[in-house]
């Protein structure tokens, strides 16, 4: 039962931790928290839905195309709402982006009305049983594709030269242009992978609860931001582990307190970790940011 | 005299101008940006709603019970949560605003998800319009006291505050407290309009509208906060007949006035060069 309950709460957690993965980076180079991210991962899940059943893709390259869209979507978004606010404070940032985020979950439900729609299965279920636990081949499929892209990110930040220049920017911004670093293409860059991350897990989600609606990103939204900040924002380890551990919490809480209070355990946890460590459970004061 | 549809609207706009207000003293004047107002909100609401229901309360002292509790629980949340600052108190109150959600949502005494039936209808126009006089005024009057000038103190530069001798701690959680009894006030006012309470009517995006009026009347400006709910709350009704495309234009709207006025409509002017918000959130940036 207890094995069980954290394999769930892994599976979850790796999705949280995609999502988180966007917001984290974003707020690491330009310190915003981008409301939009959770209707990016909405848009994502459509996305995929749409090519999956409507244009009949197959299942892998309909993954790519919703994160390419995804990619697309956050970099109109950064361009349209967020640009022209850089040199502006940062409450004005704040509400534009929530402005962005309702505008786009208003539109995807004018698009696709308020029913939820069913996510098809991309391959036959199967469920793998053993005396400890049981876990179904989409389960696995969610687990393992986090997992890689996980890694992905991990070696595009950390080997590559834009991963550099990306790391250079959070640091400080004003040094890394005076570098010769591109500052707005970094900040392109960043924005298409966070939310492609963010898209992927939409995708993700979709396949693993089956139903997409318009309404979707609320929630997950406000949740992967908690992740990013449980793991200490800015901190790529930090949201994948704070992702993971929100997930494991949830499940927990879920199960042994009262599934009533699922959604209460992220927040009290978030509170929790804000009042004893501020800067999250990863973060220091000179960590290195992205 | 004057149809009930704009009996309601003029009723609405007084309980947000009330919200935006009392918003706007937490966030305005004392710089602390909170996006958890509407759980004040609900906790005036249900208070206020509960005596009454179940204990008989006239209209004035529930109304006043809930504005309390609201208060208890700002004193309460505010003591903890002020440690932090800018961006990090902003997703703490977020989370005790869910927080207070869910739990109401899962009370027996507040109907959990099925939502408060039958408070008696007691909030007239009359009852509103007193409401906000009195909300404006001790919140003016507080604003142009010694209190008010340390709330400010503390939005401008809280160390300097601090070193000045100002108690910003004690400061900040007064100022939650005032904040969330008024919010609760309000509350206590929809409960008894309304006559049916659910907890996802105070949800986050409630609280964020709060918001979003302070912001676009103007941070810092009473009269601000009062234009800034005038217009969230006609704004919505003006474009029913568009009723699909309201919240879209909604949030277009947000997004396009923050390019255009991002200081809000009654926006205090620059200072050094430097808009005022720019100000105070560049020194509220958490130090990574």
């Amino acid at each position: 039962m207890l094995i069980q309950q954290l394999i769930n709460g892994l599976i979850l957690g790796s999705t949280y931790a995609l999502i988180a993965l966007g917001y984290t980076m974003v707020y690491g180079i330009i310190e915003l928290i981008n409301f939009a991210h959770g209707e990016i991962y909405m848009c994502g899940a459509f996305v995929g839905l749409i090519l999956v059943t409507v244009a009949k893709v197959p299942f892998i390259p309909a993954f790519l195309l919703a994160m390419a869209a995804g990619a697309l979507l956050g970099i109109t978004v950064e361009y349209l709402a967020y640009r022209p606010l850089r040199q502006s404070s940062r409450l004005a940032a704040l509400i534009s982006a929530i402005g962005a985020s309702i505008f786009l979950s208003n539109l995807a439900l004018l698009i696709m009305g308020a029913k939820p729609y069913t996510f098809p299965s991309p391959i036959e279920s199967k469920v793998y049983k053993n005396s400890f636990f049981v876990i179904s081949r989409v389960e696995i499929i969610v687990l393992v594709s986090s997992v890689l892209l996980m890694i992905a990110l991990t070696f595009f930040v950390q080997k590559t030269k834009i991963g550099k220049a990306m790391r250079a920017t959070a640091q400080d911004r004003d040094t890394a242009s005076l570098m010769g670093i591109n500052i707005n293409r970094i900040i392109t860059i960043t924005f298409a992978i966070g939310s492609a991350l963010g898209a992927a897990a939409g995708v993700m989600v979709g396949v693993y609860f089956r139903t997409v609606t318009p309404t979707m990103g609320l929630m997950p939204g406000l949740k992967g931001f908690v992740a990013a900040v449980i793991g200490g924002i800015g901190n790529i380890p930090g949201a994948m582990f704070g992702g993971i551990a929100l997930g494991i919490a949830e499940v927990m809480g879920a199960a042994y307190i009262s599934s009533q209070y699922r959604d209460a355990v992220a927040f009290a946890l978030l509170i929790i970790v804000l009042l004893f460590k501020p800067a999250g459970l990863l973060g220091t004061n000179a960590q290195e940011k992205v | 005299m004057i149809g009930p549809y704009y009996l309601q609207l003029l009723i609405l706009i007084g309980i947000n101008t009330i919200m935006a207000t009392s918003l706007n003293l937490i966030l305005g004047y004392t710089g602390q940006l909170s996006i958890g107002h509407a759980a004040f909100m609900s906790l005036g609401a249900y208070g206020s709603a509960l005596v009454t229901l179940h204990f008989g309360f006239p209209f004035l002292p529930s109304l006043l019970c809930g504005a309390l509790l609201a208060a208890l629980f700002g004193v309460i949340i505010g003591l903890p949560t002020l440690r932090l600052k800018g961006d990090y108190l902003a997703i703490a109150t977020l989370g005790l605003g869910e927080i207070v959600r869910i739990v109401f949502l899962n009370l027996e005494i507040t109907g959990g998800a099925v939502g408060l039936r039958g408070i008696p209808k007691k909030t007239t126009l009359l009852w509103v319009v007193l409401a906000v006089l009195f909300t404006v005024f001790i919140l003016n009057r507080i604003i142009r006291s010694r209190i008010g000038r340390a709330f400010i103190a503390i939005r401008e530069d809280e160390t300097a505050a601090d070193s000045m001798g100002i108690n910003s701690t004690y400061y900040k959680t007064l100022c939650f407290g005032v904040g969330a009894f008024f919010a609760g006030l309000g509350g206590g006012l929809l409960a008894h309009y309304m006559r049916y309470l659910h907890p996802n009517s105070f949800g986050f995006m409630r609280s964020i509208e709060h918001l979003c009026m302070v912001v676009l009347g103007g941070l810092g400006n009473m009269w601000g906060a009062f234009i800034g709910a005038t217009i969230l709350t006609v704004t919505p009704e003006l474009l029913r007949t568009v009723a699909d495309l309201r919240l879209l234009i909604y949030g277009a709207v947000l997004v396009l006035m923050m390019r255009v006025r991002p200081q809000g409509l009654l926006g205090q002017p620059l200072r050094n060069g430097i808009p005022l918000l720019g100000r105070f959130f560049q020194q509220a940036r958490p130090k990574l």
